[in-house]
């Protein structure tokens, strides 16, 4: 399965803004240079928003109010390379200043048991969610809306009705939270966050922050989506195993694991962890197991420096022993690795597998004939 | 005895003529599935390797009588072919097609419940399902499964529906039906699905059960075993020392409420009277010992 993609804040209203939903104008800027620039084009005042993929911006200093183009240049500078919770400020979002008289949440996601996208609303937003859900629940107005209907005028009525909004709010927050579900919906998103959906003075309902993770799955039909496949955050190891097309995630241990599918890719991390080792990484080559697979799986693993030896976990279905032998032998004399190997080779036709393999086994490559003796062979190479 | 699928079951594979799906299709008919038709709007009257070709489910069940489908259509093509399948009166079609966008499930299943709600959809994204012996539909290994019971397997997770498969078959214990649910966000059969067919199958005796992190699935799952079943269980949760992954934001949280975790996922399971390892081995090896008991 392919990754959610995160979209940051500036994205996510411009995907809104699509949809017909309200948002500030504003402008990207990757200096602070460009950042003044946008400040006197938008006319101050002006926000100064750091675009990071985490939450905590405000309190880590990475969202400063500008009154001036001087506000603007100083908070630029303080902002940009910024380390908010390990992420480092790059961009920001210069945005028009609103006048705020009330704040609100409101979501969209998947409610996996009730099989029905879910729908909320509170009146207290621009704070954590979790918070309010945990201290005062009955704050926070859910709708359960069935895919296969729709949400429909009068549900989101009696929605919106139940948050307990600012009268003033209500008409326009029925017409937003609609536009949400579209939003939602057709553009295929796993979530649309709005916090804080905000009342001004004037009495408009606007948009002030937006979080959207999308259903990388959804590609084919989302040309655009690709623009935002760059700005995921991925570590190095991360990025170079998107590279080559693995299912890749990087951890801070010494044992690599390469295994054939996720649930045994995941059951082999928590293998080597049970038998006292750390593993490197999670890394799941998928059913098919074929040398160019394994070659660029044992690559990515290889150009870790953390990596002191490599637990492969394969499980032959429907991949038959002979093919998964044949791979492993393909990719070492196609990468020259580094770290010892441990196999472990089971399901159809290992004994053939096992018996190809034999004339290459070595101090450099091993076999086990289980998952936890493999596991804990490997956790004892990487610390010897 | 069984459970959704056996020898009377009539298969038609829906992309029979795309690669995958002749692969497979004819592994499954090798194993003894009846491989009774396939469809392709534009390659309908020919046939794959005697197997004939319709246009459509409803052409294929009018000339087979097929009642079930097994579908190997790419993703963009899945939402069509579920309905396709359901319009021409099929109960039970096996998903195998991997990234389907959610929505789109969330769509079909919605649909299916309200329109064509004697339809079991197993699946997207899942390995399919087995009946050692009798019937395999999708892409599992037929010879790694021991026909026969006391054994029924329910697995959210591919690769570990073999290990659990074959874990059994290493100690000799037979598997009435192995179903792999599949680990998307809507899965077409749940857990619960699946034990309540196991509870009421005679030939079943006791369940494995594999799980993975995320959702509350497995939670679900306990509950009903300790409100609903006789029979033993063992299972085993893969990601128990996983970090947490790319979090859903705050909403994705709160729908979760704090379930999810391997551990919470345990307790649950330990607590309706599961036994719980903490590895696939450990799994076959309590399962073992859920037999030796019987």
């Amino acid at each position: 399965m392919l990754p959610a993609v995160d979209l940051f804040e500036y994205q996510g209203k411009q995907f809104f803004k699509g949809y017909g939903m309200p948002v500030s104008d504003g402008e990207v800027a990757f200096s602070v240079d460009e950042a003044v620039a946008a400040a006197e084009r938008l006319g101050t005042p002006v926000m100064v928003k750091a675009q990071v993929h985490t939450g905590g911006r405000g309190k880590a200093g990475g969202v400063k109010f500008a009154a001036s183009v001087d506000d603007v240049q100083n908070h630029a500078s303080n902002i940009l390379g910024l380390d908010i919770n390990g992420h480092i400020v790059r961009r920001l979002w210069i945005e028009k200043a609103s006048d705020i008289s009330e704040e609100y949440y409101a979501s969209f996601t998947l409610d996996r048991s009730a099989k029905k996208h879910l729908g909320m609303l509170s009146a207290e937003g621009g704070v954590e969610i979790e918070t309010v859900a945990a201290e005062n629940p009955d704050a926070i107005s859910k709708v359960l809306v069935d895919p296969a209907e729709g949400l429909t005028e009068e549900a989101a009525r009696a929605w919106v009705e139940g948050a307990n909004l600012n009268p003033a709010a209500t008409d326009q927050a029925v017409e937003i939270m609609r536009k949400l579900y579209v939003a939602y919906t057709e553009g295929d998103a796993d979530l649309v966050e709005i916090n804080p959906l905000i009342l001004t003075p004037e009495g408009r309902v606007h948009v002030l922050d937006a979080k959207v993770t999308l259903d990388a799955n959804a590609v084919f039909r989302h040309d655009d989506y690709t623009q935002y496949d760059e700005t995921q955050p991925r570590d190095e190891r991360e990025e170079a195993a998107h590279a080559k097309g693995l299912q890749y995630v990087g951890l801070a241990g010494s044992v690599g694991v390469i295994a054939n599918g996720a649930g045994l890719a995941m059951s082999t991390v928590d293998v080597v962890n049970q038998v006292g080792g750390k593993p490197a990484n999670f890394l799941d080559i998928g059913g098919g197991a074929n040398a160019q697979v394994m070659a660029n799986a044992l690559e990515v693993i290889n150009n870790d420096p953390d990596v002191r030896a490599i637990f492969i976990n394969i499980f032959g279905g429907i991949t038959r022993g002979e093919e998964v032998a044949n791979g492993i032998i393909g990719a070492l004399d196609a990468v020259d690795i580094e770290a010892p190997i441990v196999l472990r080779l089971d399901g159809t036709n290992a004994a053939e597998g096992r018996e190809i393999l034999a004339p290459h086994l070595n101090e450099k490559l091993v076999m086990e004939p289980t998952m936890l003796d493999a596991a804990r062979r490997a956790v004892a190479m990487a610390a010897a | 005895m069984s459970i959704f699928v056996n020898s009377d079951t009539k298969v038609v594979y829906q992309g029979l003529t795309g690669s995958q799906g002749r692969y497979y299709g004819m592994l499954n008919r090798d194993y003894g599935t009846n491989v009774v038709a396939g469809t392709n709007p534009r390659k309908a009257g020919t046939d794959v390797e005697g197997v004939p070709v319709f246009a459509n489910c409803t052409e294929a069940v009018a000339a087979t009588g097929a009642n079930a489908s097994c579908i190997f259509i790419p993703a963009p093509g899945v939402f069509t072919a579920v309905m396709d399948a359901a319009e021409a009166g099929i109960e039970f079609v096996a998903c195998i097609t991997e990234g389907v966008p959610a929505h789109d499930e969330a769509r079909f299943f919605n649909m299916l419940k309200r329109d064509y709600p004697h339809v079991r959809l197993l699946g997207p994204n899942c390995p399919g399902i087995i009946t050692p012996g009798e019937c395999n539909i999708g892409i599992t290994a037929g010879h790694i499964a021991k026909p026969g019971g006391p054994v029924g397997i329910v697995s959210r997770s591919g690769t570990l529906t073999y290990q659990a498969l074959y874990e059994l078959q290493q100690k000799d214990i037979g598997v009435t039906t192995c179903v792999g649910i599949g680990g998307d966000p809507v899965p077409g059969t749940s857990f619960i699905d699946c034990l309540e067919a196991f509870e009421a199958d005679p030939d079943t005796k006791a369940v494995m059960m594999i799980g993975e992190i995320g959702g509350s699935a497995e939670e679900e799952a306990a509950a009903f075993i300790k409100d609903n079943m006789s029979k033993p269980v063992s299972s085993y949760i893969a990601g128990v020392t996983a970090p947490p992954g790319k979090k859903m934001g705050h909403a994705g949280a709160i729908v979760s409420g704090g379930k999810g975790t391997a551990a919470a996922k345990m307790d649950a399971l330990r607590d309706a009277g599961v036994r719980v390892g903490l590895n696939p081995t450990e799994a076959g090896e309590l399962m073992a010992e859920i037999v030796a008991e019987l």
